[in-house]
């Protein structure tokens, strides 16, 4: 596929003509969207603040990818700054991560690839409201979203077989699970034990050849890596390349939005962005698609400020970037008397999910998943990867790093986190990035529930490495996160255009030529791994954007 | 942080972005030159020349990284030419932490002189007279510094100039094939067989 794709022609529009739709963002939601409406007949530009690589730029080197950051966002060139509420004066520190490149992070993510369950839509009507929180149902349920799930995991590939807890599916998964790991088969003996179910991992990676891509060699590269076999399912080999074949979608590396702009009447009218060479350009659109991602959609927004909006675009119900959400984590880590060798193959091959659904009786809300695995490169392990009474350096570092690297294995927690309207994603006044845009300022700190439902499963994880017959295990204590990995709920998804930022067909309450799907049309955090929930949200939101097109329901400023 | 107890991410964060030392977040733009730079090194028979250290400098940087990771039965730091890592990072990308090794090898000097009476050369010293002078310094951030030096050039790909004939990897098992079969494990294998 790899040697046929570099013969296709690429599409290149004139900067100076308009296209009918315009997408900000062409990662794990941006990449299905351009391809569904290149494929309905659209014209489509997608701008991506990263470079477009491709698997030949996908090598092993740990120090490249994972330390120096070279497909993910750079906080030298991008800074954060990060506090624990708006008490505190925000810190410069790394507070989120995403992926930066054409693909996004479908590309370095680890393609864990969990649906969400029905309960999850629902959870608020079930179990009441929580006090000081926006904790709500979402406006659509599982059945709505339940063909788009199906979607994704054909139209991308993904590799698995149902658990005994998963909401009904219409179709089976397109490829069987991978093989099991050392990993799963200690989870699925500590399970059996405690009268808990391992469940084959869902994963975005292909178990055998499909649709002209090679199966997954197990070099066990995935997280922080784009893979070279084109094997894990990102938007990168997959979809933006069916995108591209149409032949009416270009998609533009290095293209960094600073305005979204706005007519008179208070339609889109086009975006001005940097391109590569820092250049200002604009580009006409007769309507705007945002999906950058749970922090950049709404910085985005809050810096497209004009005399109509004067709180930042789409953003009359003052909820943009508010209901931050990251999921709680926590783990555990052990050390197994025989060789797991957990750096061969995919990430995760057993979850489990008995501790999903809340339960009255633990007396806080929250859900999560488990997995067991231990993504570590060696260098990584060196610096902190042994237990937290292990000496840092000498003899005795030394040998525990020869004899534990192959040895240890991790269970990981996945947690809900609840909607609080002071988690948010807001601009920082003082500090600037390389272009001289504000910095994402996150502030954020855990409802005491999510602390106390980290803690919990952090206790199972535990219960599961005993069960397993761990040599020794230890877990460093559960406390407030200052970082997140999933960027969601910040441009929430509802009815009332007075408590959420876009209405069930992703179009925002206030602007009606623009949309927005991606981890911040979230209404609820999920249970951990929420790209496939993110990507079936695209291919839903794709299928409105088209009938509302088809049908002259999109009002357009050209 | 207010916070002293570390959650996964925040653990994550700390065991692979490595936040003691900011060189780790440089400009990656410099990264591929470092890296062909360092890799006819690696293709190299014998090490080549010290590019920003002076050998004194870089035989004291040895010293300490030879007690990080020691050579004892198998090969530590010193075999796998950690070295020549590190004075590759300070001659490219970490050039902003020369200050910070300078002045932590004057200290290093002045403390050593200090306790012992000598030059205040810290190579000099006996393992045992070492290890003693690293414990009073193991808190602070130039040990911090060279111990993240250190590590990254035993583990880091071999074309960064250290990690010399993968013996970093050998030392933890890992190996960098591009393709594995099932079982990948010892319990994966038990499992299978029955």
């Amino acid at each position: 596929m790899a040697k046929s794709y570099a013969n296709i022609a690429r599409t290149k529009f004139d900067q100076n003509a308009e296209v009918d739709f315009l997408i900000i963002g062409a990662g794990a939601s941006g990449g299905i969207i351009a391809k569904e409406l290149a494929t309905a007949g659209f014209r489509v530009v997608a701008l991506e603040q990263g470079p477009y690589l491709s698997e030949k730029d996908f090598v092993h080197d740990e120090f490249k990818f994972m330390q120096q950051r070279a497909i993910t966002n750079d906080y030298k060139r991008q800074p954060n700054t990060f506090r624990h509420s708006e008490k505190e004066e925000a810190k410069v520190q790394p507070a989120i991560i995403y992926g930066r490149l054409v693909g996004g992070g479908s590309v370095p993510f680890a393609a864990n690839y969990w649906r969400l369950h029905e309960i999850d839509f629902i959870e608020r009507s079930k179990l009441g409201p929580i006090a000081g929180t926006g904790f709500s149902d979402w406006p659509i349920t599982y059945a709505e979203l339940e063909p788009y799930y199906t979607k994704a995991e054909w139209d991308l590939g993904v590799s698995g077989a149902p658990g005994p807890f998963d909401s009904p599916r219409s179709r089976p998964y397109p490829l069987p699970p991978l093989p099991i790991k050392s990993s799963g088969v200690l989870a699925e003996r500590a399970a059996r034990k405690l009268g808990w179910h391992a469940q084959p991992a869902p994963m975005a990676i292909l178990s055998k050849p499909y649709r002209g891509r090679s199966a997954c060699a197990h070099c066990g590269f995935c997280s922080y890596f784009g893979c070279e076999m084109e094997a894990k399912s990102s938007t990168l080999t997959t979809v933006i390349r069916e995108a591209e074949k149409t032949g009416r979608c270009e998609i533009r590396p290095n293209s960094y939005v600073r305005q979204i702009e706005v007519n008179k009447a208070g339609l889109v009218t086009g975006v001005t962005y940097f391109d590569e060479n820092r250049k200002e350009r604009f580009q006409a659109a007769k309507a705007v698609v945002l999906s950058a991602n749970g922090a950049e959609t709404p910085k985005l927004l809050l810096m497209s400020k004009s005399s109509k909006f004067p709180h930042g675009l789409a953003n009359s119900s003052g909820k943009v970037g508010k209901y931050l959400m990251f999921n709680g984590h926590a783990n555990a880590g052990a050390v197994f008397e025989q060789q797991l060798n957990e750096f061969k193959s995919v990430a995760v091959s057993r979850i489990i999910h008995d501790f999903y659904n809340c339960d009255p009786k633990r007396g806080f809300y929250g859900g999560g998943g488990l997995d067991t695995r231990f993504v570590q490169y060696p260098l990584g392990f060196a610096i902190r990867g042994l237990p937290p009474d292990a000496p840092r350096w000498g003899r005795e570092y030394k040998r525990m790093l020869a004899e534990q690297y192959t040895r240890t294995l991790t269970v990981l927690c996945h947690t809900t986190s609840l909607a609080v309207e002071s988690n948010n994603i807001t601009l920082d006044p003082h500090v600037k990035d390389e272009w001289g845009l504000p910095a994402v300022r996150v502030t954020y700190t855990d409802h005491a529930s999510d602390l106390k439902m980290m803690q919990f499963l952090q206790d199972r994880a535990k219960e599961l490495l005993d069960a397993a017959g761990a040599r020794k295990v230890w877990a460093r204590p559960v406390g407030p996160q200052s970082f997140g990995f999933h960027l969601l709920g910040t441009c929430r998804m509802g009815n009332d255009p007075k408590e959420s930022v876009i209405d069930k067909d992703h179009r925002t309450h206030d602007v009606p030529n623009l949309f927005i799907s991606d981890g911040s049309s979230m209404v609820t955090s999920g249970r951990g791994q929420p790209t496939c929930t993110i990507q079936a949200l695209a291919y839903r939101a794709s299928d409105r954007i088209v009938q509302l097109a088809k049908s002259g329901e999109i009002k357009s400023a050209l | 942080m207010g916070s002293k107890t570390i959650s996964r991410r925040r653990f994550f964060i700390e065991s692979c972005a490595g936040v003691s030392s900011a060189w780790l977040l440089s400009n990656v733009l410099d990264i591929p030159f470092a890296q062909e730079h360092a890799h006819q090194a690696a293709l190299s028979p014998t090490p080549t020349k010290l590019e920003f250290l002076s050998p004194e400098q870089a035989a004291e940087i040895e010293a300490i990284a030879a007690q990080i990771i020691p050579t004892d039965e198998t090969p530590g730091a010193r075999e796998a030419r950690v070295i020549y890592f590190i004075d590759r990072a300070l001659a490219t990308f970490a050039s902003d932490d020369r200050p910070a090794v300078m002045k932590g090898l004057d200290d290093l000097q002045s403390r050593v002189r200090k306790r012992f009476k000598n030059s205040g050369k810290f190579s000099e010293l006996k393992s045992k007279q070492q290890i003693e002078v690293l414990k009073s310094i193991e808190k602070g951030s130039f040990f911090e510094l060279i111990r993240t030096m250190t590590v990254c050039g035993m583990f880091a790909d071999p074309s960064y100039g250290g990690n010399y004939n993968e013996i970093g990897w050998k030392m933890v098992g890992f190996s960098d094939d591009f393709a594995f079969e099932p079982p990948f494990g010892f319990y994966d294998q038990e499992s299978e067989a029955k």
